[in-house]
């Protein structure tokens, strides 16, 4: 039976409402058998032994089987018109991939047009969204909910650019992005908490110490290729991770850290009733004390972070570091024979992107007061290397739409609680079937000796 | 010398299981070069199915061990089988001869959606099943010690050889073997001989697939519990599996899955069981680092 299932057509029938509906009976019939062990029965009943029984559910397999059904039939029926509309305009594609994604693919997107504005549109944009980031705690609408909602995202959107350096930049596949930014957020909080240190003398120690472990971590590894490379850094993030559950004395295991020290406005902490002998952010300032002024520090110290990363790597990208790196992600040969050393390269991609990470960890560390070794699991560097790739490899604008849009719409989300994620990886999956390059496209290298030909 | 052999056993066991997995990846990897990362996932629904299927045969009176034994087999194949092609088909197909990262990241994509669907279906909570094969061989009684070999673990091995065999034999000897072969070295030039590229990779997904889902039913016979998170840790194990025994290699899957089954197992018996994941991923960077094409692999040759 598993072999028969792949005889079904790949491509939905051109025409004739007989095929259409052939087509889609073939479908229901597939996620009949997809429905049916699953949807169809649930294990109920735990506990010891004979206990467990299946509770059987066959409403869940009709209605998903009917919805398989009709929802074929409707995208068969608008694939239809949509290739009249394109036969109209003389733009049949070649026959060649799937006509799914052709179809959408040739219809006038927000990426496209943005890559196909010029500059200074791009640039408008970036102003505006940078204006709107400034102003963001001013507006009346944003509640405390919504100003929490902008720091997490602010996070990914630096996360996202820091990493970007690694992925976008040197073209280095990084799964284990997460372990540096678990680095940065154990070293705040130990070095806070046991030598009494504050979070902005603490921020360039994390940093570094970030980058010294992607350096460790780095040396070894780096002149394996492709997916070697990124299982390798997966590897690493697990082993981090796995340390940090294990390591009792040093990181409380899985129990995590508490207690970590809040920042302070230079020196004036965010308190309503302030410890003896300081003066309290409100006091200084002589301001009503809300909950909301700490968060709003927060949210800048976030911007500002994120800010500077952004304007590092544009900076970086004109450096011979940074073209040495485009230069190595797109053909590392050459890059040899032109005596670049590939190996110290892409250890300085590696290095910088661990610091940013790092930055991004203590920042983590001072924002929840608390850190355990869940919060660094390999979801999260899925997620970051997933805004890189949705937003478009390299393009600085693209990890800030794909941040807010995966971090921030999965977020409205959250009372259906276990739907989120469940909707994050669909998404996930989608957008790469709908644009395979990323919301913007794919960044070309900074300089090129002749311009780019038709091809792709 | 006994809890020595004890080990053995037990690592074999694990390790067949692991080679299991490590099959879907090295053959997915092989023809289309992507690391497959929902694969672990296939085998988690895998073990669902087989649980279900074994609470069903129980439901319906069928209560001859052997004989269930071998009904939930295929049940559990064939309908992961159908999980194995539709994730090819939604997820994969679209995105053949795009660049290097889309595959990647759709499968990550895919891993979180099945993970989380599998939690909505089912539930979050860990399912427990009695034994099902209980019983066993003991061997080299004395000391206060004794070597036992279980039923179950007899049967693990013992499907797993089959298994392997008839799977080199139909990669080696079968057209259809033939056709994935060919794929694997070009697929142009294969597509201009005749061959149904798109068919031969998803019948090499649901290949991979019905393996996994053996894999599936005897993790959850060896262990006992299953829950809608052992696909990933499983997943990156076998993944792990594949390229220590050089990825894309058939042979070199299996024993990539049989050293990290024994590795686990040894370095939990004689060293410490926090840090037996560590020693995976160690022996794994270490056998990047020094033979970076794995075992069995064959050296990659840089064209320019």
């Amino acid at each position: 039976m598993a072999a028969e299932t792949a005889d079904t057509p790949q491509h939905p029938p051109q025409d004739g409402i007989a095929a259409i509906l052939k087509d889609a009976g073939i479908a229901a019939l597939i996620s009949l058998a997809l429905a049916l062990p699953l949807f169809g029965f649930r294990i109920v009943g735990f506990g010891s032994g004979r206990g467990l029984a299946l509770e059987e559910r066959w409403d869940w397999v009709v209605t998903a089987v009917l919805a398989v059904f009709a929802g074929r039939i409707a995208l068969n029926l608008w694939l239809r018109r949509f290739r009249a509309v394109l036969a109209i305009g003389g733009r049949v594609g070649d026959g060649v991939g799937d006509k799914i994604g052709q179809a959408v693919a040739a219809a006038p997107r927000l990426g496209r047009i943005l890559q196909a504005a010029k500059p200074a549109f791009r640039i408008a944009v970036a102003g505006a969204l940078l204006a709107v980031a400034l102003a963001w705690p001013a507006f009346p609408f944003v509640d405390r909910y919504l100003l929490d909602l902008g720091v997490i995202v602010l996070t990914y959107v630096m996360l996202g650019w820091g990493l970007n350096i690694v992925v976008g930049l040197a073209g280095l596949l990084d799964l284990g992005y997460v372990a540096f930014y678990a680095v940065g957020a154990y070293s705040y909080a130990l070095l806070a908490l046991h030598f009494d240190l504050g979070f902005w003398e603490c921020l360039p120690l994390a940093g570094a110490f970030a980058a010294f472990f992607g350096i460790v971590l780095g040396f070894p590894v780096l002149r394996l290729r492709g997916d070697y490379l990124a299982i390798v850094t997966l590897g690493f993030g697990e082993i981090i991770r796995i340390i940090l559950i294990n390591w009792y004395p040093v990181t409380n295991g899985p129990n995590g850290i508490s207690g970590i020290p809040r920042p302070s406005f230079f020196g004036l902490p965010f308190a309503a009733d302030p410890p003896e002998g300081t003066v309290a952010f409100h006091q200084f300032f002589g301001l009503e004390y809300a909950s909301t002024q700490r968060i709003a520090f927060l949210y800048y110290v976030i911007l500002a972070l994120a800010l500077v990363t952004n304007l590092f790597t544009l900076r970086i990208r004109r450096l011979p570091v940074g073209r040495a790196w485009e230069a190595l992600r797109e053909d590392e040969i050459a890059c040899r024979s032109l005596g670049i050393n590939p190996r110290n390269t892409k250890l300085t991609a590696f290095a910088i992107g661990a610091m940013f990470a790092g930055f991004g960890g203590s920042f983590f560390a001072t924002r929840q007061g608390f850190i355990s070794p869940e919060s660094f699991s390999f979801i999260e560097s899925a997620i970051i290397l997933a805004i890189v790739v949705l937003g478009g490899m390299g393009s600085q604008l693209g990890v800030v739409l794909a941040a807010v849009l995966l971090i921030g719409v999965t977020e409205f989300f959250r009372e259906l609680e276990q739907f989120r994620m469940l909707a994050f990886g669909a998404g996930m999956v989608a957008i790469m079937v709908w644009r395979p390059r990323g919301l913007l496209a794919h960044r070309d290298p900074t300089i090129r000796l002749h311009a780019r030909g038709e091809k792709a | 010398m006994e809890y020595f052999l004890q080990q053995l056993i037990n690592g074999v066991t694990l390790g067949a299981i692991y080679g299991l997995i490590a099959i879907g990846y090295t053959m997915v990897y092989g023809i289309i070069g992507m690391i497959n990362f929902a694969h672990g996932e296939i085998f988690m629904i895998g073990a669902f199915i087989s649980f279900i299927a074994f609470l069903l045969l129980g439901a319906l009176g069928i209560t001859f061990v052997p004989l269930a034994l071998l009904l939930v087999l295929l049940l559990a194949m064939v309908f992961t089988s159908v999980y194995g092609w539709t994730v090819e088909r939604l997820a994969y197909r679209p995105l053949r001869g795009s660049f290097r990262l889309a595959p990647l990241i759709s499968a990550i994509g895919m891993s979180i959606f099945l993970q989380n669907y599998v939690q909505v279906l089912q539930g979050a909570r860990v399912k427990p099943l009695q034994p099902v094969v209980t019983g066993g061989f003991q061997m080299f009684k004395g000391d206060g010690f004794a070597v036992s070999f279980s039923y179950l673990q007899i049967v693990i091995i013992l499907v797993t050889v089959v298994l392997m065999a008839s799977f080199s034999l139909l990669i080696g000897r079968t057209a259809l073997g033939r056709a994935q072969r060919a794929c694997e070295q070009d697929r142009v030039m294969t597509a201009l001989l005749g061959i149904d590229v798109d068919r031969t990779i998803s019948t090499t997904f649901v290949m991979g697939a019905a393996l996994a889902a053996v894999a599936g039913l005897m993790f959850m016979l060896y262990y006992g519990v299953i829950d809608f998170y052992i696909g990933f840790l499983a997943g990156i194990k076998a993944f792990t599996a594949a390229v220590l025994g050089g990825i894309g290699s058939l042979p070199g899957a299996m024993l990539g899955g049989l050293l990290i089954g024994l590795i686990e197992t040894f370095w939990s018996a004689y060293f410490s069981i926090e840090y037996k994941d560590v020693a995976a991923y160690s022996i794994l960077v270490l056998v990047l680092i020094f033979r970076p094409t794995g075992l069995l692999g064959k050296p990659e040759i840089e064209k320019v």
